[in-house]
């Protein structure tokens, strides 16, 4: 399975990742050997396998809990990592132009 | 020097936690010595990422006035612990390994540390590791290398490398690491300490920098078996805070831990040992197997048929769960941001690429490949299912077993460098650890001797029944016991 350089570009796209030109050739050989290794799944007869969608069994899921207020953090101490804000909002570059 | 001579140092976690509920020593003396340790060896390991002195020595100072007044609160107290760096510690930073968190403060204590830090442990700092949680080398770090105290010219393994060189070093009595493919139980075997991943759901992962969630689990790291029972014992158990934690009461481990083999049914997966495990790694295992026989156990032959499919749906599922959890990543909330172009989508394309290193976008990529439209019944929905083959095959095990035995990687501790440029040979000494985080079991990784010929420690991998912890640290106790404690690492001696 060989990714074309297109792929890669749309995948970066998709993932929010911008890429060098290197990146993008280092990641083509990269995931498309990846990807052949994985295929090996193929071989596998999976009909009327259920997916494992949750690794704990059922009866070793917690309850919920109740939906109450409770005390969480407080705005200063939610904005303290913040790269840029304004007031008690995180700023971000213009989104419309 | 502890009353008897020995190197304070050189005390199990137990023996410490004995001598400092004696009075023999105080929780301030072995802090110090602790941290004198890592000033003087950490150059040369790269264990640590921050050293918390000042911290340290606070905990300490109060450890040794509640045991005065008679208040000592358990095992852990006054004992110096370190953690790897995806542990939310509040007012101490936290990086995951990565750039794109450097200078993160979080403003909440994980529920392990809180746990941890309630019992009475002393934080030394935080330790290396792969950039989050993704290597089996720590050469990931986007800060430094990490080296093994064995032979510094190694890795120590990865992605929790720090956590158990640090052990293994003796900088530190215990540590906290993560197990989302092996990444405690490879560095605890490359590094001849024990290692143990609990079952998923054990643990709560609240405040635990996410990697895979499906996967991923909170275990301890220890210089022996009883050490690191003390410290899960520490830890575990439900926590509102963190939905996949169990409700299941915790056993006591310290309560079975010298029940000895006799009695046992330890399975031996065929497809564990056939073509690929290197020769002395072998050897050591199957000698450790022949021991539990002479303890009274008895050996079953058992098969785990998709073994070999494990890493194929392993590096599908992990990136696929990681190109979503590192979303979060975008240079809004916290960590950095960089400005590219004008608006928010350059702003968060450029964050990315800055704060990422290679292993991580590697990942993003291939997991947002995985689930891009199209392709998710192939991949992911496959892969899954591949998931309850690989849990089916340890259920008919335990049918005939109680325990699943075999090496924990196919080779004893690599060199720095020798796999960075080939990630699809890096991804392959995970084989017969990820199919264990795919079933969500326990697995122990406990030292079984050194390499004939390398003389480096070969790790056993010792698998158990969901929530069964407890046969797992009794179990890998009868060999600790039989085969005796490693010689110090000639590295930093």
């Amino acid at each position: 399975m060989s990714l074309s350089l297109d792929e890669v570009r749309r995948i970066a796209v998709l993932a929010r990742l911008k890429l060098s030109p290197e990146e993008e050739q280092l990641f083509r050989g990269q995931l498309s050997a990846i990807l052949d290794y994985v295929e090996q799944l193929k071989e596998l007869d999976v009909s009327g396998v259920e997916p494992m969608t949750h690794a704990l069994a059922a009866g070793d899921l917690p309850p919920l809990r109740d939906d109450v207020v409770r005390p969480s953090l407080s705005p200063e101490e939610a904005l303290a990592n913040a790269p840029a804000r304004e007031g008690t909002c995180f700023k971000v570059p213009r989104i419309i132009e | 020097m502890s009353a008897d001579g020995r190197d304070l140092l050189d005390l199990s976690l137990v023996e410490l936690a004995a001598s400092l509920a004696a009075k023999r020593v105080s929780a301030r003396e072995v802090t110090d010595a602790a941290l004198a340790h890592i000033e003087r060896t950490d150059a040369r390991v790269g264990a640590f990422l921050e050293v918390t002195a000042g911290k340290a020595r606070a905990q300490a100072t109060a450890a040794d006035e509640r045991a005065a007044r008679g208040r000592r609160l358990g095992p852990v107290d006054g004992v110096p612990i370190a953690l790897k760096d995806l542990f939310l510690t509040r007012g101490v930073e936290t990086t995951c390994g990565s750039r794109i968190l450097e200078g993160f403060v979080p403003p909440f204590d994980a529920t392990a540390v809180e746990r941890l830090e309630a019992a009475g442990a002393v934080l030394l700092g935080k330790l290396n590791m792969d950039e989050f949680a993704m290597g089996s080398s720590t050469e990931n770090s986007a800060f430094k290398p990490c080296h093994n105290p064995w032979d510094l010219a190694r890795t120590p393994g990865g992605s929790s490398g720090g956590s158990a060189a640090a052990v293994s070093a003796r900088q530190a009595f215990g540590s906290l690491g993560t197990d989302t493919g092996g990444s405690i139980r490879e560095p605890a075997a490359f590094c001849g300490v024990v290692g143990m991943k609990p079952t998923y759901g054990r643990v709560s992962r609240y405040g635990v920098i996410a990697f895979a969630s499906s996967l991923d689990q909170v275990g301890p790291l220890g210089r022996s078996v009883g050490d690191a029972a003390v410290l899960l014992q520490t830890i575990a158990g439900r926590d509102e805070r963190d939905m996949t934690s169990s409700p299941r009461p915790v056993d006591d481990y310290l309560a079975s831990l010298e029940g000895g083999a006799r009695g046992l049914r330890i399975g031996v997966p065929r497809e564990w040992l056939e073509a690929g495990v290197e020769a002395g790694v072998e050897r050591r295992v199957r000698e450790a197997l022949a021991a539990y026989e002479r303890m009274g156990a008895r050996l079953v032959d058992v098969s785990l048929p998709h073994t070999r499919y494990g890493i194929a749906a392993y590096y599908l599922i992990a990136p696929a769960e990681a190109s979503s959890n590192l979303a979060r990543y975008d240079g809004v909330r916290y960590g950095l941001r960089t400005q590219g172009g004008a608006g928010l989508g350059d702003m968060y394309g450029e964050t990315r690429r800055q704060g990422f290193g290679p292993e991580a976008k590697r990942r993003i990529m291939l997991g947002t490949y995985a689930l891009s439209a199209g392709y998710y019944d192939a991949y992911y929905l496959r892969a899954q299912k591949v998931r309850t083959l690989l849990r089916r095959d340890f259920d008919r095990a335990f049918e005939t077993c109680d325990v699943v035995a075999g090496p924990v990687t196919p080779t004893v501790a690599f060199r720095l460098g020798e796999k960075v440029d080939d990630p699809l040979q890096m991804y392959l000494a995970d084989v017969f650890t990820v199919t264990c985080n795919l079933a969500a079991l326990p697995g122990l990784s406990l030292p079984c001797g050194l390499h004939p010929v390398e003389q480096l420690p070969v790790g056993l991998q010792l698998v158990g029944r969901p929530f069964d912890e407890a046969t797992l640290f009794r179990t890998a106790r009868a060999l600790e016991r039989e085969l005796g404690p490693l010689p110090r690492p000639p590295g930093v001696s």
